[in-house]
């Protein structure tokens, strides 16, 4: 096992920008000054940020180093549950990065930005499909966007429906954005505890769903990666007192080609285009998170949609019950052009088949490590599966400890401690795009780390050593926040 | 297909392994009334040139300089970005990485990040900044729930000169939960008129643009002052065009609490408005309240410097309900762009470019007057400002786009009475020559 761990390689130290550079270096090719100085009201003028200056080889190695220093799909195995770190193809990226898609200013005349325009059609008109849902909004910005413009509809629709409603079902499996989103709306978020099988008990809703209820929000594949098998029955129960089903769709990965939402119940959901259709996720984002909703939501969804008539695409404003606008221009379309570009390569049948491969792949590694790892909800899973660390709890070691053992065997760490539901969660999505040989090198690093607990559990405890720094110390940093120099 | 690496062979042992017969067995759990989508009817896949072909016709459709002579800003601005800033931003360890959870292997992100915030709490005059916001329109949303919730006051007042696609935002945000937005007109100078605060009670924020939606410059100490006269209001600076300030005084200097816009103009590429970055920066008395990620400086078990997510306990996956923002994928990518971007133009080269900005926007202003083109507003601009092309000109507008000239934005579609006026920007891209065109067409 000792020849796949990781090594450091060559990592170098890098000091924070302004401690480099020298005043009067520039990185920065200036334009040519072909007009004349023209005067500047001395009562607003200013002197200019306090910003190092750098040439452009200080600069290039400045960030080379940092680069140097992440982890990252384009590295290797990055199985953080609920994130789907599949693989971003490069050929979206020169896509995005075309000059009439990249310099495209927002407001230009339609007739002069057909291109990008057919392009959000095309891409809606794909989602749909994707999913079984009538119409869709490509304007919010993240998946939390997408869950405020859902709520926003759902809030619209109750009060187009004559009386607005104060509460929101959240199953304790659902992802921790839901409730935040909720609140901006004002509806008070309700916990909804999941059964025994780790899903959504018909009987237990039925007690807590009222005409006060504006719906629920489903995670569906749920947090456990588990499938809600009784959402039929579910959004019959919330239908009936005239609510609605949203579905987080941030687990669509395990579903494309398989699932029609609308006919599981679904009124609307979000999809993560950042998660199931491959657009990077750049530390944090920009992701996209494009809302699908039912033929009967199609008059709320933000504003402007874009239509077609006679092979010519247009802004469409006029659509009074709309809640609105949530993005300054159309949403991030740099993002949509790269979804489009995976969507076009992959075709029907490939995107079926990624998601039968990354339900193939979270099963194949639930089977091989549940004797080593104590599998709470021991049920085929779908696209992630949640292990806990309590056979290693014995040796005193939790998942922090095996999470970090981890990166020293050449792998990102799970998602850990989440969901809630399940304690010390160490939560795997290995996603399609991960090689058999792959998954069975991780699957190896964790039996190695199991084995370690129990014979030296101080390796874990001391883990990690390999990487630029070792654990940090999160309580200084929270008690004595230093958030710039 | 060669995102999918697994052959038939390993896909049997992995089935065997697991104990089910086929693909579609690992479904199991899904109830038949789901599954009536076993055939996604969607176009034949490409192959990568065919790719290249079709997107290429896409991208060939788009009105982009250096064929077209585009004068259009309105919050979406047109800068040159330095090959190596996007050079550094292709790596893939920058690019392919999630929201840096896991410390240890995450510190190129964090530091980056890090910088950034550092970076744009110098510019903004502001003691922190957050790791960004989706765009300026909903950095500013938030803004305003964030002083509605420090001040626990339902009602805030929002300058009519703050970008119009802003404006909606905030008004989308603020609707379910009934906040009152009063609205402050802009006077015959083109900046806010703040005569009006007196009257509108009790009021959680004032907040205006600078340089504002018709690119004036606003008078931000006057502002504050109008502001603070009720202490417990906030004073918020929005912005769309953040080179402004290597010009002009900064927001912080001039008494704003909070300062937010869209820093797309830092070496993000305008990509049809999207994405960009909600720049977010507040005094220390916000912190507790600030919404989004903050990155922040600490030491590894060794006394290494490092750097980590902190202050979660404001955040949705921690607070929950009562959490200061839903937000969690923000613009990473997209802020270190911006930190790049500012690193590479540096104190020196800011100064420089914002002056040539001005210089540029200064020689086209002078010049359509000249050519005896009205410029309705008299306060100091940045980068753009109104033109009146007086009765008639859409006709003449429409037949420059033949020219290959957008000669900037018809801003009745945003201001039914400004029926002939203009928006026209112009930075360190347009040459002279450009501007000299554009004025000899419009003056013709």
């Amino acid at each position: 096992m000792n020849e796949t761990v990781g090594t450091n390689g060559l990592i170098f130290n890098e000091p924070l920008l302004w401690e480099k550079g020298a005043a009067g270096r520039t990185g920065f090719s200036m334009p040519r000054r072909d007009v004349d100085n023209a005067p500047v009201d001395e009562n607003l003028a200013g002197e200019g940020p306090d910003f190092p200056d750098l040439s452009e080889v200080d600069l290039v190695r400045h960030y080379m180093r940092l680069s140097q220093w992440n982890f990252s799909v384009d590295t290797g195995m990055y199985p953080l549950g609920s994130c789907t770190m599949k693989y971003n193809p490069k050929t979206n990226e020169r896509q995005a990065a075309l000059p009439g898609i990249a310099g495209a200013h927002p407001l230009l005349p339609e007739a002069l930005c057909q291109g990008t325009l057919q392009l959000i059609h095309e891409l809606s008109d794909s989602l749909c499909r994707i999913t079984g849902m009538d119409a869709v909004s490509l304007q919010p910005a993240a998946g939390a966007h997408g869950e405020l413009t859902g709520m926003l509809i759902i809030y619209a629709h109750h009060v187009a429906k004559g009386k607005k409603r104060s509460k929101i079902l959240i199953p304790d499996t659902a992802h921790g954005t839901n409730p935040a989103s909720a609140s901006l709306c004002g509806f008070a978020s309700i916990p909804l505890a999941s059964n025994e099988k780790g899903i959504l008990d018909p009987a237990t809703l039925a007690e807590l769903m009222d005409e006060d209820t504006a719906g629920i929000m489903v995670t569906n594949p749920n947090t456990l990666g588990l499938f809600e098998e009784n959402i039929t029955e579910v959004a019959k129960i919330v239908h009936d007192k005239g609510g609605l089903v949203y579905c987080d769709g941030a687990n669509m990965n395990a579903l494309m080609g398989q699932v029609n939402m609308k006919d599981s119940g679904v009124d609307l959901l979000h999809l993560n285009l950042h998660k199931t259709f491959s657009t990077p996720h750049g530390g944090g984002g920009p992701g996209a998170g494009p809302v699908c909703v039912t033929k009967a939501l199609e008059p709320f969804l933000p504003v402007p949609r874009v239509v077609e008539e006679n092979g010519r695409y247009a802004f469409s404003w006029d659509h009074p019950q709309s809640v609105g606008k949530l993005h300054a221009f159309w949403g991030n379309f740099g993002i949509l052009v790269r979804a489009y570009s995976y969507i076009r390569s992959m075709g029907g049948e490939n995107l079926k088949k990624a998601s039968q491969l990354a339900v193939l792949n979270a099963n194949y590694i639930k089977e091989r490590l549940k004797g080593t790892y104590h599998l709470p909800y021991d049920r085929p899973c779908m696209h992630e599966c949640v292990f806990t660390d309590k056979h290693q709890q014995a040796h005193k070691v939790s998942t922090l400890d095996i999470a970090k053992r981890l990166m020293e065997y050449g792998f990102h760490p799970p998602t850990v401690y989440f969901p809630l539901v399940v304690s010390g969660a160490l939560m795997i999505e290995p996603t399609e795009t991960e090689c058999k040989a792959d998954i069975d090198r991780f699957i190896e690093a964790m039996k190695a780390i199991d084995a370690e607990a129990k014979e030296n559990p101080d390796l874990l405890h001391d883990a990690p050593k390999i990487p630029k720094v070792r654990r940090l110390d999160e309580v200084a940093a929270a008690r004595k926040p230093c958030l710039k120099d | 297909m060669r995102y999918l690496p697994h052959t038939e062979a390993e896909i049997e042992e992995m089935l065997q392994a697991i104990g089910v017969k086929s693909l579609r067995e690992l479904f199991s759990p899904v109830p038949e009334s789901c599954c009536t989508l076993t055939h996604l009817d969607l176009p034949e896949p490409f192959t990568e040139w065919e790719l290249d072909r079709h997107m290429q016709a896409l991208a060939g459709t788009t009105a982009v300089s250096p064929d077209y002579k585009v004068f259009l800003g309105a919050g979406s601005y047109e800068h040159h970005i330095p090959a190596a800033a996007a050079y550094v931003l292709s790596r893939g360890e920058f690019v392919t990485a999630y929201t840096p959870y896991q410390p240890e292997v995450s510190q190129g992100t964090l530091q980056a990040i890090y910088e950034y915030q550092t970076l744009v709490s110098r510019l903004l005059g502001m003691d922190v900044a957050n790791a960004s916001m989706y765009d300026g329109a909903s950095a500013l949303a938030e803004a305003l729930l964030m002083a509605i919730r420090m001040t626990r006051r339902g009602k805030v007042a929002l300058s009519a000169a703050v970008h119009p696609l802003y404006r909606k935002v905030v008004e989308t945000y603020l609707a379910p939960t009934g906040y009152e937005i009063v609205e402050l007109p802009f006077g015959e100078n083109g900046r806010t008129d703040l005569s009006g605060l007196d009257g509108a009670g009790e009021l959680a924020a004032v907040a205006v643009q600078s340089p504002n939606f018709f690119g004036c410059v606003e008078d931000l100490q006057a502002a504050a002052a109008a502001a603070h006269q009720d202490e417990k209001t906030l004073f918020i600076v929005g912005f769309t065009e953040p080179l402004a300030y290597g010009l002009y005084k900064n927001p912080g200097s001039q008494g704003a609490d909070i300062s937010c816009g869209e820093g797309q103009s830092f070496g993000i590429p305008r990509s049809f408005g999207g994405p960009g970055l909600g720049m977010f920066a507040a005094k220390q008395k916000c912190l507790r309240q600030m919404p989004g990620r903050l990155i922040g400086k600490t030491t590894d078990a060794e006394g290494k410097r490092g750097f980590v997510l902190t202050l979660a306990t404001r955040e949705q996956h921690i607070r929950r309900e009562k959490a200061t923002s839903n937000i969690c994928s923000n613009q990473g990518l997209c802020a270190t762009s911006a930190a790049v971007y500012m690193a590479a133009l540096g104190g020196t080269g800011i100064r420089q470019l914002a002056r040539l900005n001005y210089d540029k926007s200064e020689y086209l202003k002078r010049s359509l007057a000249g050519a005896g083109i009205s410029i309705p507003f008299s306060a100091p601009t940045f980068n753009e400002f109104v033109a009146d092309f007086g009765d008639g000109f859409e006709g003449a507008w429409k037949r420059l786009l033949e020219k290959k000239i957008v000669a900037g934005l018809r801003l009745a579609r945003f201001f039914p009475e400004m029926k002939d006026r203009y928006l026209l920007c112009a930075t360190e891209t347009h040459a002279k020559e450009d501007l000299d065109a554009l004025v000899k067409e419009v003056s013709s």
